[in-house]
């Protein structure tokens, strides 16, 4: 056991754990945030995705003690008020159904038009195969990336 | 159309007064007449509507929600009927009641087509006793008031009243005997494109789902379980007790629980137990099924499911004969979350919370494996990461609350997607043959399907298209018995079976030198006017979205920009589906561009949660067509994760068009009917591409079997 401090949506956590223990567990366990999900534990399906230091990242295949003072972004902190792009075209398009794998597909997108403002089908298969949704959402996922990345068009040319 | 309801003797209507003087009303169709003993019980926390004085009204969602939508669906009937601002009310999930709802089941795409009623006067009788209380209040004839959004009116006097300022008063009356129901000429609400209520919880990450239960002094549990045709011989769990955060070892069966502080800690615990294993059964290989099968449909059955005419005599009589074999695996269900239950068990009482697709069974199997009467359960639903057919088994909740009472704590129990994939009530693998008999003037006389399935009571499906169109028809069907567990999986049966069947279809037509779609036509019309034995399915509406379909998919043009298309038809659960698929191979890559669907599921409620039902399912049928497969070797399966277990992904999901018959029918199914068609759809348009017949699923072009 080791102590850790972790920087997640802007404030510091700090927490006593097994080095080894996956980003995941520490965050939905310890620091008690669950929107970010278990799916798979070995990187294949995206549930876990979090940003670290701006980049999508499988939080069940990172260990805590490589994810200390970095800066995590979860679901929970994209927005304050629901209001990223990307949570409102998923919104928009009516992208879930059972829910699971959506704080996982959201937090990929967000990065995928960081990135790329205005991804192409290609951009959106490359930041998205590594994601499953069980439901089938993906021709709506589709949709809502091509709509968030044209709200935040439109937010940035009204600032 | 009649809209007025008389209450039977057996109906079951209860006002119940609420705290601070406001109304909620229950509404139980089908409970047996001692239910009526409880209508005197004040403060029942269940029922369909509840009004507060202060006008907050709340629409109560009984159903277990995992994806299809009911926590929309089913209030929206009742808001209907209550004629409320559907944008205004409140929605709230409901434990386990058994005395007040009929049907808390996902299961059987029957929320909607079950319950329709109850629902709808659930929200007509709340209406009928706030208008009472108006024209009481107003000392006016009911008959000259009216009801607008959440408000009562008396258009003579000009008087208006909300439901909140009425709702005491209305707690007071005595309940409709007779409940009018709306011409649904008035309707409002119902076939209007409604969001989920939910998807705000879920884009936040706030929505709490069964991994997310936390509750005071909870441990997280992981469990050593057995594989198929194993049990427990001996464990030693001096390592797992070392690790830190590890609180408790429990054994329940041959399973071995580790409580601990963390998942992380649980896991690393279970992982350390070291345990032995010994054999109860031979120890079953893919190998070993699929011969067993092979064998099976060489011979027939007993009892055969359905046998019109005399298939021997028109094989005998045959100019030609067709015959095919179909290979079904296993398929697990795989939902995002994996299996997962918090349960709290003590000597006197139990609380239950996760998810499950039918928390009744839940907690009648929980009651009788702890020893508690049901009425000392509690049941809670959690949002539910999918299902599939997964979560109607009560394994799982069991094991949890096993799990809590050998170690008198509260846990939550969570399985990894290894001990998921791992964990059994499987679509059933089979092996599907058929044969057609043709006679000299190209007709279909006769059909035979002989179905062998893993520890399935029927692997048939005897009464589906086209029974009832062949002069001489019989099916027959074996049952493989395995310590492999299988269960009910989107569409059981329908999900293979309606590949089979069109896929065989298409074979024939092509056979006959006719288009598959007319071919399907002329069958249809031959069991209207010259049925052979019952008819299982509507002919009108089983033609009207063949029709459709082949209109929205351009169906004859075969070819045109490398694309081309195969059709695939079903009717499960009440609903009718045809599907185009427009498809194009390149070397041994299959690639799907559209699919094109057409259904009649009866009145249509929320059209946009409807659309995302057929959306998944076709992706569901698609993807499990060209990738599921899960194999054995000795009782162990050879898929343990998503690496291995190919799961269809967002670059192989195809632009979906969906199109609804105009009705206004009983409502239907359509968690699952929008499945079945589509592997036969990709299929036959993969014929239509390669001239080869893909008889397996998944699908391999690589195999060659043409």
């Amino acid at each position: 056991m080791a102590s850790f401090t972790l920087n997640i949506n802007n404030r510091n956590y700090t927490i006593e754990a097994d080095p080894r223990m996956p980003l995941l567990w520490a965050i939905r366990d310890l620091v008690g945030l669950t929107g970010t999900k278990f799916g798979c534990g070995i990187a294949q399906c995206g549930a876990c995705t979090i940003h670290l230091n701006g980049n999508p990242v499988r939080s069940c295949s990172l260990p805590v003690s490589a994810a200390a003072n970095q800066k995590i972004t979860t679901i929970e902190g994209l927005s304050e008020d629901n209001s990223h792009p990307v949570q409102q075209a998923w919104i928009q398009e009516q992208v879930p159904q059972c829910g699971y794998c959506q704080s996982g597909q959201i937090m990929a997108a967000a990065a995928l038009i960081s990135r790329i403002p205005n991804p192409t089908d290609k951009d959106i298969d490359a930041a998205m195969q590594g994601l499953i949704c069980r439901c089938g959402t993906y021709t709506r996922i589709r949709k809502a990336i091509k709509t968030a990345a044209s709200l935040s068009t439109t937010k940035a040319s009204n600032q | 159309m009649n809209n007025t309801l008389t209450l039977s003797r057996r109906s079951f209507l209860k006002v119940t007064s609420l705290a601070g003087g406001g109304l909620m009303l229950g509404f139980h169709a089908t409970a047996a007449g001692d239910l009526l003993t409880d209508a005197a019980e004040l403060f029942e926390p269940n029922a369909y509507v509840k009004i507060s004085a202060e006008g907050v009204i709340t629409i109560l969602a009984p159903n277990p929600e995992l994806g299809q939508g009911v926590r929309t669906t089913l209030p929206m009937i009742v808001a209907e009927e209550l004629d409320v601002d559907w944008n205004t009310i409140a929605i709230e999930q409901t434990p386990l009641n058994t005395k007040l709802y009929e049907r808390q089941v996902a299961g059987g795409s029957g929320a909607v087509r079950s319950s329709w009623d109850s629902f709808r006067k659930g929200g007509a009788a709340a209406r009928q006793m706030l208008l009472e209380a108006a024209a009481k209040k107003w000392n006016v004839n009911v008959s000259e008031c009216r009801t607008d959004k959440g408000f009562v009116l008396h258009p003579g006097s000009g008087k208006k009243a909300s439901y909140g300022e009425l709702a005491s008063t209305a707690a007071t009356l005595e309940i409709p005997k007779e409940i009018k129901l709306k011409d649904p000429a008035d309707y409002k609400i119902i076939g209007t494109r409604q969001r989920s209520v939910d998807n705000k919880g879920i884009i936040t990450g706030k929505a709490k789902y069964g991994f997310d239960i936390k509750r005071e002094g909870m441990l997280y549990a992981m469990l050593a379980r057995p594989t198929f045709g194993k049990k427990l011989k001996s464990f030693d769990d001096k390592a797992a007790r070392a690790v830190i955060g590890v609180k408790n070892v429990v054994q329940h069966g041959s399973s071995i629980a580790v409580l601990a502080t963390s998942t992380w800690a649980a896991k690393k615990g279970r992982d350390a137990l070291k345990i032995e294993w010994e054999d109860e059964a031979p120890l079953e290989s893919t190998s070993d099924y699929t011969h067993a099968f092979a064998k099976m449909i060489q011979q027939r059955s007993d009892a055969p499911k359905r046998n019109d005419g005399d298939v021997d005599q028109a094989f005998a009589g045959a100019a030609k004969i067709l015959e095919t074999t179909f290979e079904a695996p296993f398929l697990p269900h795989a939902p995002m979350e994996p299996m997962c239950y918090f349960a709290d068990v003590r000597d006197d009482a139990a609380d239950l919370f996760g998810p499950s697709q039918t928390p009744a069974r839940t907690r009648s199997d929980v009651a009788r494996a702890i020893g508690l009467a049901e009425d000392k359960i509690t049941v809670g639903m959690s949002h539910q990461g999918g299902g599939f057919g997964r979560r109607l088994q009560a394994d799982y909740s069991v094991e949890a609350a096993m799990v809590s009472k050998l170690a008198k704590a509260p846990v939550l129990v969570l399985w990894t997607r290894e001990d998921d994939m791992q964990g059994g009530f499987y679509r059933p693998a089979g092996l599907y043959k058929y044969r057609a008999a043709i006679s000299a003037n190209k007709e279909l006389i006769g059909w035979h399907m002989n179905a062998a399935a893993t520890n399935t009571g029927n692997a048939a499906r005897e009464n589906s298209f086209p029974a009832g169109a062949v002069p001489n028809f019989r099916v027959d069907s074996h049952n493989h018995q395995s310590k492999i567990t299988v269960g009910a999986w989107r569409a059981p049966n329908h999900n293979f079976i309606a590949y089979t069947e069109e896929s065989f279809i298409d074979e024939i037509a092509h056979e006959l030198g006719k288009d598959p779609v007319a071919f399907r036509l002329e069958l249809l019309e031959r069991a209207r006017k010259n049925p052979t034995g019952s008819v299982g399915y509507d002919v009108d509406k089983y033609i009207g979205v063949v029709k459709l379909a082949a209109e929205m998919g351009n169906w004859g043009k075969q070819g045109v920009n490398g694309i081309y298309k195969g059709f695939g038809a079903h009717y499960s659960f009440g609903t009718y589906v045809a599907q185009v698929a427009d498809v194009s191979v390149i070397g041994n890559k299959i690639k799907v561009h559209k699919i094109y669907a057409a259904v009649d599921c009866g009145r249509v409620i929320n059209p946009l949660g409807a659309e995302k039902q057929l959306e998944g399912g076709i992706i569901d049928g698609l993807g499990h067509a060209l990738y599921g497969e899960l194999t054995f070797d000795k009782g162990v399966v050879n898929q343990k994760n998503f690496n291995s277990y190919k799961m269809i992904r967002i670059q192989d999901t195809p632009d979906i068009e969906v199109r609804f018959i105009q009705s206004d029918a009983h409502p239907q199914g359509l968690g699952e009917p929008g499945l079945p068609p589509t592997g036969a759809a990709v299929a036959n348009a993969i014929f239509a591409a390669t001239g080869k017949r893909l008889k397996k699923q998944p699908f391999d072009l690589r195999v060659d079997i043409g």
